[in-house]
């Protein structure tokens, strides 16, 4: 009982640590110590609701006592504390990562002081969207993670990133509008926006109606969560902000939208006429999303491309509808927030230690940072799906939801997945034999035409983003600094905690995809005295 | 219940109006077709609210008589995170005009990458790694690996 007094504390400690870090602008170590301290809290707050949710069902807060129907109410039942653990665990990472990386990165033209609040009100949005027990707030959730991630991927305002940023800003603002249409459509069809009370409304509406409003907020999320024929702004977007940034993003924005489709898809929609146009979704995301990825020679815009394919793999689990690709698809969305914002990270690091992210311009670092090798190897491997990594158990729990579905288009998806699977393997050896085995390239050369090109392309404002960063490459090679390598190597350990503790999270995550099927759970933890 | 036709027929010509602006380049242009078509699903919460009534005070009229308070609720939400995502593409198309002259939204770096080597007609940088197979450690080791992914490694890229 006293458990549910905890859960507005995800959003609403965040969001005064944003406060008071604005606040403290001027010192740059009281912001960190506030981050710190603040992300630290909701850590232990999420791992308690974790327990408590684990142990006596969702827990439910009504904010200011309203109850459900009427208030805004605040659930974290088995799949969101879950969500919320692992997201974050991760900002905390990314935030330790991004603070000793400091100041030199960026350069004297990006405005600092407003990375803490921003990164704060983000986590506030993630968790404000995870833990919301209404259609609306889980609006409201988005759109504040959104406006932080505008912020973030502009920050200091530099060519390459408003161009990238205002392709993300459209694009999410579409999706935004997409949803609240969707809102107010389902508000006119049912009279109610909470979740639970839909649960129960939406079954009673004829079926032309509902899968209009379920098409609707697919379509919504869907470009939220990347999935394949909406997915075109991610790869564009996301290689071009910095480091932390990235990886924040890749491992939690489009992991909230999954959870709106799996959470919409279980609650509103159960029997839904829709699984075969979300398998075919998944199995496009997948293929499409890996072409691209063995296509490129730069490392961040290769990892954006993974992650757009193993959207897919979500994707899938959520479309078979049964209790084990649930399970599966909770399961592979833990293990791809940990494993792709630590690939982000190192790719941070490669980037430091190498001067560049291209692979045309890396070489030699494993012998020149033993260290970074072996912090990239693990996640790229567990990536890729190598059998003793958790990245092979999630797909290995998806395939066989796959097969026990039994139809001929289950059976092309798990065909996919496996092809998806090599190939990601194949873009990850590239990107290993290029950057860490091959011959270092000779300096000098190399540095010149560097300087050349981006002379030249600085001309015509072309976003080559790389070439200015290279241009100052030499103040970029330095050796890592154990405060940056360290958090990635946080992430590359729980990488393979989830490995190692396999047998309870998949428990864990049978529990919730039960839950999630059952419904029943839910609905009366918001609604106790029934669905009026 | 039946709708009201005017506040349909608005809606309707706010979304279309806004999409279209939405289409375009500029940015100021897409902001206005963001504006456009976020009072417009301001006003379909209207619809979607059913009735006009009395002013929704308990006390001071009756509940059968009232207005739906919620919608509206969710719409001051909307015009409030409306208003702070203007300011936002406001300030964004004005640095993209400060640096580029214009406040388009330009290529994506892949677009304008692959028109440049179509330009100069060359091939891409991943093409003659794998197919070529001249550096002698990759070029054997990749296709042995996995065999099929070699092959669509250019394929791709195409």
């Amino acid at each position: 009982m006293d458990a549910s007094a905890l859960v507005p504390l995800p959003v609403v400690l965040p969001l005064f640590g944003a406060g008071l870090a604005l606040a403290l602008g001027r010192s740059a170590r009281a912001q960190r110590v506030v981050s710190v301290v603040v992300l630290t809290l909701v850590v232990g707050i999420a791992a308690v609701l974790l327990a408590r949710a684990d142990a006596d069902g969702p827990q439910v807060m009504h904010v200011g006592g309203w109850p459900a129907p009427i208030g805004i109410s605040l659930v974290a039942d088995r799949l969101s504390a879950l969500m919320l653990l692992v997201s974050v665990v991760v900002a905390l990472c990314v935030m330790l990562y991004s603070l000793s990386q400091g100041l030199v990165e960026y350069g004297p033209d990006t405005p600092l002081s407003i990375y803490h609040p921003t990164f704060l009100i983000l986590v506030a949005g993630v968790s404000n969207a995870f833990l919301s027990g209404d259609l609306f707030n889980l609006y409201v959730g988005f759109e504040i993670l959104l406006a932080a991630s505008y912020v973030l991927l502009t920050l200091g305002g530099t060519a390459d990133r408003i161009r990238a940023g205002s392709t993300y800003v459209v694009v999410s603002l579409a999706s935004s509008i997409v949803f609240l249409t969707a809102l107010a459509l389902v508000y006119a069809a049912t009279g109610t926006v909470s979740l639970a009370q839909l649960a129960v409304r939406l079954d009673e509406l004829p079926s032309g109606v509902a899968l209009m409003l379920q098409l609707m907020l697919l379509t919504a999320f869907a470009i939220k969560a990347a999935v394949f024929p909406l997915s075109a702004w991610l790869p564009d977007s996301y290689p071009t902000a910095p480091a932390p940034v990235t990886a924040v993003f890749a491992g939690l924005l489009t992991k909230v939208g999954v959870y709106a489709i799996i959470r919409t898809q279980t609650l509103l929609f159960p029997d839904s006429p829709l699984s075969d146009l979300l398998l075919w979704a998944a199995l496009l995301t997948m293929v499409i999303g890996i072409l691209g990825a063995v296509a490129q020679d730069d490392l961040k815009r290769m990892l954006s491309f993974t992650l757009v394919s193993h959207i897919g793999y979500m994707v899938f689990g959520v479309a078979l509808a049964s209790d084990d690709g649930l399970s599966g698809a909770i399961y592979y969305v833990v293990h791809h927030i940990v494993i792709q914002t630590n690939l982000f990270l190192v790719a941070g690091l490669i980037e430091r230690r190498g001067g560049s992210t291209s692979l045309e311009r890396l070489g030699g670092l494993a012998r020149l940072s033993p260290v970074l090798a072996l912090l990239f190897f693990v996640p790229a491997m567990n990536l890729a799906g190598i059998p003793p990594f958790s990245g092979f158990l999630g797909k290995l729990g998806l395939m066989q939801a796959g097969v026990d579905n039994g139809s001929w288009l289950a059976y092309a998806l798990v065909a996919g997945s496996v092809v998806t699977s090599l190939l990601t393997l194949y873009a990850m050896a590239k990107a290993w034999n290029r950057a860490f085995w091959q011959p270092p390239l000779p300096e000098t050369d190399e540095e010149a035409e560097a300087v050349a090109s981006g002379a030249t392309t600085d001309l015509h404002g072309k976003p080559v983003r790389t070439d200015t960063r290279r241009v100052s490459g030499k103040v970029a090679k330095v050796a890592m600094r154990a405060g940056m390598a360290g958090p990635a190597a946080v992430l590359l350990v729980v990488g393979v905690a989830l490995t190692v503790f396999a047998g309870p999270l998949f428990g864990l995550t049978d529990r919730a995809a039960a839950d999630l099927r059952e419904r029943t759970p839910y609905i009366e933890a918001v609604l106790p005295g029934g669905a009026p | 219940m039946s709708p009201n036709l005017v506040l349909i027929v608005v809606v309707g010509v706010l979304f279309a109006a806004g999409v279209y602006l939405l289409l375009e380049r500029s940015l100021t242009r897409v902001l206005v077709g963001v504006i456009l078509i976020g009072n417009g699903v301001n006003t379909l919460f209207l619809v979607a609210s059913g009735p006009a009534g009395r002013a929704p005070i308990v006390g001071l009229n009756d509940v059968d008589d009232m207005s739906d308070p919620l919608p509206q609720a969710l719409v001051l939400t909307a015009i409030v995170i409306t208003l702070g995502v203007t300011a936002f593409l406001l300030a964004m198309a004005y640095r993209a005009w400060q640096l580029n002259g214009n406040d388009e939204v330009q290529d994506d770096v892949e677009d304008a990458s692959i028109r440049r080597r179509a330009d100069r007609d060359e091939v891409s940088s991943s093409y003659d790694d794998s197919a070529g197979g001249t550096m002698d450690e990759e070029g054997a080791d990749d296709p042995s690996a996995e065999g099929e992914p070699a092959g669509v490694g250019p394929e791709g890229e195409r």
